[in-house]
């Protein structure tokens, strides 16, 4: 399924992305990687600091829906290429390869690279570099 | 405050997230599939972002500490191990598949459809098998463990 190239949304969406990042760490000093903050959120660590965590997760959501309400987003026009099995096999692999590898598109992708962090530019090439090669054979081999 | 500081930060993030259109997974899958129905979006959404936190994070990291916690907490390891590079991999086989990552997923719950429902549950209990010492020995946590989110 086609979906149209938005170049001016999708830059200005990533400049609240950034600021959303830079927001954290000179508030909270932390980094605004999502899969490390819902894996600390669920292990209730023990420093006891869960609040701020799930307060961010719901800000995520809530900020969503604010962008439905102002009409800026359509969540009508939101498609799931994969479904039922499909998602919950691609959710239990996200899972665990967030967690071994130690961050996701966030963390690794806008934060890591932010800080020209090694492991993160590996990370990123690595994760990216996959799920070119999953498009390409599940779309145009298999 | 540290508490109102996240959910600032939240509600930015997932509005972002919303706008740039990465909230949606087809279109994230899109950005994959040069040989196909191509939509290089995600390229702008990552350079708007980055365009802010490399700059940003420059300044702010220059403070002794941040406004409302004693320090940053900035990861600090260094080494490139099987752990990082194993793990990145598995991750980017399972957006691959679905076109979900962490942040995206929570963001299209707006849909109130089912699927993201199911991904989310499958990726916390992802989260949990990940902590458990089944995974193959290279894998498991010791040495340098550089948690980047």
């Amino acid at each position: 399924m086609a979906t149209e190239f938005t170049p001016v949304a999708s830059l200005l969406g990533g400049l609240l992305i950034g600021l959303a990042a830079v927001v954290l760490m000179i508030g909270n000093g932390r980094i605004a990687g999502v899969s490390g903050i819902l894996a600390s959120a669920l292990a209730a660590r023990p420093d006891g600091n869960v609040a701020w965590r799930w307060a961010f997760i719901v800000g995520i959501f809530a900020g969503a829906a604010l962008a439905a309400a102002a009409g800026v987003y359509d969540p009508d026009s939101v498609r799931f290429p994969a479904t039922g099995f499909l998602a919950a096999a691609a959710g239990l692999l996200v899972g665990i390869g967030t967690s071994v590898g130690g961050g996701c598109t966030s963390g690794h992708g806008v934060c890591g690279m932010a800080r020209l962090s090694r492991r993160s530019l590996a990370a990123t090439g690595v994760f990216m570099l996959v799920a070119f090669a999953v498009v390409f054979i599940t779309r145009h081999i298999m | 405050m540290q508490i109102l500081v996240a959910l600032l930060s939240g509600i930015l993030f997932g509005a972002g997230l919303a706008i740039s259109g990465m909230a949606n997974p087809a279109k994230v899958l899109n950005f994959f599939d040069i040989a196909g129905t191509w939509d290089p979006s995600l390229a702008l959404v990552m350079a708007g972002a980055l365009a802010v936190t490399l700059v940003g994070y420059r300044l702010v990291l220059r403070r002794a500490a941040p406004i409302f916690a004693g320090k940053f907490h900035v990861p600090s390891a260094r080494h490139i191990d099987m752990r990082l590079v194993g793990g990145a991999a598995v991750f980017g086989l399972g957006w691959g598949l679905s076109g979900f990552c962490p942040g995206p997923a929570i963001a299209s719950l707006t849909t109130l459809s089912m699927q993201p429902v199911i991904f989310i549950i499958a990726m916390l209990a992802g989260m949990l098998v990940a902590k458990l010492p089944v995974l193959p020995k290279i894998f498991q946590p010791g040495g340098s463990r550089g948690t980047a989110s």
